[in-house]
């Protein structure tokens, strides 16, 4: 009896405040969503679902997503494993390092999108005042008016505010990696890379799958940075799928539409988390 | 996902260098990477700090400085004063310290039963859990929207903090169970010996020795609520219930570029979670290594 009662508050409140939700939103992506209570809510089968497939919006927003995760996640591995590599062992310091590396990590989204939005201003923000001082000219980009450059701010940010994460992940992972064998292999003379390859990074590669399948299902849900810093223009060409779904939802009351991208989404990122870490784990065995 | 559940052999002897692609004993090399990696983590951040001290004359001058010239603290004046800040502040201390309480709680009691009991279902109630894990949370802010205005909690922070906990209990009792399984069970039946019941064992003993991992936990776990921002900002409506992430981003709704001003609101709203940081920071290491997660 014991263990139910120990599990019964916390699997009250994820039943009601997730799972329910999630079979909810399978349930209303078939209808045409009304959110007035007592308005009728007609059943449109799979209509939801192939208009979202047909919507140019719904492709740039595919796209724009694929992109971040594509671009973002293997930079903030890449630059978080280097990052705990150097600060793996003792430095002067160290701890102070560690600390500020982390800081972006523990700073609201919000603030993070606003500090950028201002670093990338047209009007005296920074990057324009640094390019200034190389180009030897007065130089103003609207970087967030534009697609690509626009684009590119939301993937500095995403990195920026991610490294952190990945950095203390990976050395905690690092921390794991029995010297004795990296010790044994540098008197054998082994290569640093060697060493590397041969040791470390089969050591750490546990943390790397759930560093990637982490990644990976937190970029897909990319949202506050392009909601606040280009709310998905110019003329949507930065939209991501939840920025659009978002829209779709409470600016256009479009609940049953968004909640069709929505359902589409999660099938999607959930069906891709589970390949990953079979396809990881085999390659692992 | 790396769901080791094994305590990992720690030696007790000083750490050898690991060196990185033969650049190993390089301390120079590594500490001036080090430096820059800290400089490019805290460089914008700066221009916040600088920013929030400089009127608005020198803010919009053209050319972007990072010490402030006339330095002011009349934008921290206006931030406070102005739009109920100290309100925003208020609402989010409550949601995101409810949000702790609630979360390492249950999340405990939880992780205590997936880790010392067997019973029927144990890994399938354990993986339920850890599903939720794969799908993205905020999709479900269109359902859960829904179904907190059927359960009357749309502008209710209690609501919020439901909401958070749901959220954040997976990872957390996750962690909490690869924690409380490395403790040995020697000491656990030393305790039942002398006839303690299963909410002592759990609050007198494994408790006390797993702080690393609720610290880690109840740091995650406010930074999450403290910063929240699509579910906030969707389910409040009533201005005196915002919580701070959505205070800040009307703020900029209502003054255009007052950066000064937003600057200085965001200062403020930093500060409880580096103090939390700060605090957590010397279990954090620990507490995710022998969590389970290398």
């Amino acid at each position: 009896m014991t263990p139910y009662a120990l599990i019964l508050p916390a699997a009250a409140i994820y039943a009601l405040f997730t799972v329910y939700p999630i079979f909810r939103q399978f349930d209303i992506s078939f209808f045409n969503w009304h959110v007035f209570p007592g308005a009728e809510n007609p059943f449109l089968g799979l209509e939801n679902f192939t208009a979202a497939v047909h919507d140019p919006v719904v492709r740039t927003a595919t796209f724009n997503t694929v992109l971040y995760v594509v671009i973002t996640v293997p930079a903030q591995m890449l630059i978080g494993l280097f990052a705990a590599a150097i600060l793996s062992d003792r430095l002067p310091a160290a701890g102070l390092w560690r600390a500020l590396i982390f800081i972006p990590v523990v700073t609201s989204w919000v603030i993070v999108s606003y500090v950028f939005a201002y670093i990338f201003n047209d009007q005296g923000g920074v990057a324009n005042g640094l390019l200034s001082l190389f180009a030897g000219h007065q130089v103003s980009i609207d970087w967030l008016a534009q697609t690509w450059t626009a684009n590119a701010v939301i993937w500095i940010v995403g990195i920026w505010k991610g490294v952190g994460w990945s950095f203390v992940m990976f050395l905690a992972g690092l921390d794991g990696v029995p010297r004795e064998i990296v010790e044994a292999g540098r008197v054998d003379g082994a290569t640093e890379l060697r060493l590397w390859r041969r040791i470390v990074i089969p050591a750490i590669r546990p943390t790397m799958v759930f560093v990637f399948v982490l990644l990976v299902i937190g970029g897909t849900q990319v949202f506050t940075q392009v909601y606040l810093m280009t709310g998905g223009g110019p003329y949507n060409s930065t939209q991501v799928l939840f920025t659009y779904a978002y829209q779709q939802a409470f600016t256009n009351f479009e609940f049953g539409y968004a909640a069709a991208i929505a359902s589409m989404m999660a099938v999607i990122v959930f069906g891709l988390s589970v390949a990953e870490i079979q396809l990881l784990r085999r390659r692992n065995s | 996902m790396a769901i080791t559940r094994t305590m990992p052999a720690r030696s007790t002897a000083k750490p050898t260098q690991l060196g990185i692609f033969g650049i190993r004993g390089w301390r120079k090399t590594r500490l001036v990477l080090a430096i820059l990696f800290a400089a490019v983590s805290v460089f914008p951040l700066l221009f916040m700090a600088s920013l929030s001290f400089q009127p608005p004359s020198d803010v919009f001058s053209g050319t972007p400085v990072l010490v402030p010239t006339h330095p002011t603290t009349a934008n921290y004046a206006q931030a406070w004063t102005e739009n109920s800040f100290g309100r925003f502040f208020a609402n989010s201390i409550y949601v995101s310290l409810g949000t702790v309480v609630l979360t390492v709680a249950l999340a405990s009691l939880a992780a205590f039963a997936f880790a010392r009991f067997r019973f029927p279902f144990r890994e399938v109630t354990f993986y339920a859990f850890l599903a939720s894990l794969a799908v993205p949370g905020v999709l479900l802010i269109i359902p859960q929207y829904l179904l907190m205005s059927r359960l009357h909690l749309i502008n209710s922070l209690n609501g919020l903090i439901l909401i958070y906990v749901s959220q954040n209990l997976p990872f957390s009792i996750f962690l909490l169970r690869s924690f409380f399984e490395a403790i040995p069970r020697e000491l656990e039946e030393s305790f039942r010996v002398e006839g303690a019941g299963s909410m002592r064992v759990l609050t007198k003993l494994i408790a006390p020795l797993s702080v690393p991992a609720l610290a880690t936990v109840a740091m995650f776990t406010f930074n999450a609520a403290w910063d929240e921002f699509i579910i906030a900002l969707t389910l409040i409506n009533t201005p005196s219930h915002r919580t701070l992430p959505i205070g800040l981003a009307l703020f900029i709704g209502a003054h255009t570029t007052a950066w000064g001003p937003l600057f200085a609101g965001s200062m403020i709203a930093t500060v409880p979670s580096v103090i939390v940081y700060v605090m957590a920071q010397r279990w954090f290491r620990h507490g995710i290594s022998l969590g389970g997660l290398r």
